[in-house]
Formats: structure tokens, sequence, C-alpha cells
């Protein structure tokens, strides 16, 4: 909970200083802030969705995604130690966020017809509607929040365990352990290293996934029925 | 005559089913990233659309195996 308020505290801090002179020659800390946003904005949104509909969405993309990246991060940063998304209250929250927004994008966008062309995708042989009409259901309306959220959940608790596991047996070789077994300790504390730049990895990673794959379901919602 | 017991196992058999979980994600994971690498060589123009193919192909793979973990929740829980 404190580590979420802290998330909270630090992004509005980071974007409100960033972003307070805005000058057209960026310095290092705006562009730091625009790098972000124009990932974002260039990169997902508008690549995916179009000029349009990807303004439309963009401040609910850019807000999940800078979210998702400072709570990832929060689990390598030292004395927090804990990713703020590893409780599944936030990727639960986030994925009903993503799954409200693109079924309220595709009623938007096809009143009535919405619902009609996701669960009988047009141009399919009428007897084949038995299997396929529960498939689409299942992995549209089903899957799809289910594995948003796991994606993210699973990947912060594994980093977190990885890291456990790593400094704990660091610990163990370097104090418990005898003779030559104390020298295993250095090849565990260096995997602990490689591993926590490894994090930093996933967790820009599941950020940018995490939003391209809500685009994603928002450019399916919107598209047009063939 | 007495059956004797030449090697005994203890412990829970579930403690491998994410290993046998994570072959097919491992395996398909490899397949997308091959093919991706395999489709830029061809058209290196296109290599930002494919990467961002690839990270969707990826994530909708990698999916099976994180399932796999929260399996082992999902079981203990209740218990």
């Amino acid at each position: 909970m404190i580590i979420r308020l802290l998330v909270l505290v630090a992004i509005v801090l980071f974007f409100s200083l960033a972003l307070r002179k805005r000058s057209i020659v960026p310095g290092r800390m705006q562009s730091l802030a625009e790098m972000g946003l124009d990932l974002v904005r260039v990169n997902i949104a508008e690549d995916l969705l179009g000029k349009k509909d990807g303004r439309r969405f963009l401040p609910l993309l850019t807000t999940i995604f800078f979210m998702v990246l400072i709570m990832n991060i929060t689990g390598i940063v030292p004395l927090l130690n804990i990713a703020g998304t590893s409780v599944i209250g936030v990727p639960l929250l986030l994925a009903v966020i993503a799954y409200v927004t693109f079924i309220y994008a595709g009623v938007k966008k096809h009143p009535g017809a919405f619902f009609k062309n996701s669960l009988f995708p047009p141009g399919v042989p009428l007897p084949l509607y038995l299997i396929v009409t529960p498939i689409e259901f299942v992995s549209t309306f089903i899957l799809r929040p289910v594995t948003l959220t796991l994606r993210l959940l699973m990947n912060m608790i594994v980093g977190h365990l990885l890291l456990v596991l790593f400094f704990l047996a660091t610990s163990f070789f370097f104090f418990q352990a005898d003779g030559l077994f104390k020298f295993f300790g250095i090849g565990t504390f260096a995997f602990g290293i490689v591993f926590t730049l490894f994090e930093i990895l996933v967790a820009v990673l599941q950020a940018y996934v995490f939003t391209l794959l809500t685009t994603v379901y928002i450019q399916l919602a919107l598209a047009d029925e063939h | 005559m007495d059956t004797t017991t030449v090697a005994a196992l203890s412990g829970n058999i579930a403690t491998i089913g994410y290993g046998l979980a994570a072959i097919g994600p491992a395996i398909g994971v490899g397949i997308v990233v091959g093919k991706t690498i395999e489709s830029v060589a061809r058209q290196p123009e296109l290599q930002g659309r494919l990467t961002v193919l690839m990270y969707i192909g990826i994530a909708f793979t990698e999916a099976l195996a994180f399932i796999g973990i929260a399996t082992y929740f999902i079981f203990t829980a209740g218990q």
C-alpha cells in the first residue's frame, strides 16, 4: 500500500518537475519524459489505432503504461524491493478497466452489432457456429481480462521469487556453508545482479505489452465488420 | 521373496508440473521469435511492424506459462 502511494507521488513529482519548464530544446528530464510519452503516443496509440482514435484513447493508454511501468520498477528499487503490481488487485483493476474500455469502444462504434459480430463472426458456415461461438465467447470475454491480469501479476511474482532465491542462496553460501561451498556464493550473487538487470527489462516490457494488448483489444473492437 | 525397495522418492509429483507446463510456451516463444528474425532478414524494412507483432505473439504464448504458475496458487488456496 505504501509502495503504491509512493509510486503515485513519484509519478506526479516526476512529470510536474520534468514538464514544468517546457522548452523547445528539451533538458534531460524533459526529454526522458517526452521519450516515454512519445513511445505510447506514436508507437502504440497512433500506430495501431490511427490518428483520430489514437487521440481518443491516449490518456487511458498513457496512464496504464506509466502506472504499470513505475509500479514494476519498484520491484528492483533497493529498500522497496517488491513490485507494486505483485498484488492481484492492481493488475485486476487495470484489466477490468481495459475490458470495460474495449467493450465500450466496440458498442459505441457498432451499436447493437458489436456483440453479434464478436460472438457470431460473419462468413462462417451455419453449423460451425456451434463450435465457433463458445470459443469466441471464452476467448474474447473471459480469457482476455484473465490473461491480462495473470501475465502481469505472475511476471512480477516470479521475478521477485527469483531474486529472493538468488540472494537467499548467496547469504546461505557465504555465512552458513563451509569449505569450498562458499565459492558458490559468488556465482549466485552474480546471477542475482544479472537478474536484477533482467527485471528492469521485464518491467519495461510488461508495461509495454499491457498497453499494447489493451490497444489491440480496442483496435479489434473498433474494426469494421468484414 | 520379500519386496525390497531399491530407491524411494518422497515429495509431491506436482513440483515437476510447472516444468512440464513450461515446455509448450517455451517452444511457442522460440518459434515466434525465430520466425520474426527470419522475416526481418528477408524484409528489413518491415522490422518495426514485425517487432510489434512479435511482442503480441509472445504475450499470447507466454500467458500459458503464467497460467501454469497460477494453478499452484489456485489449487493450494483452499487448503
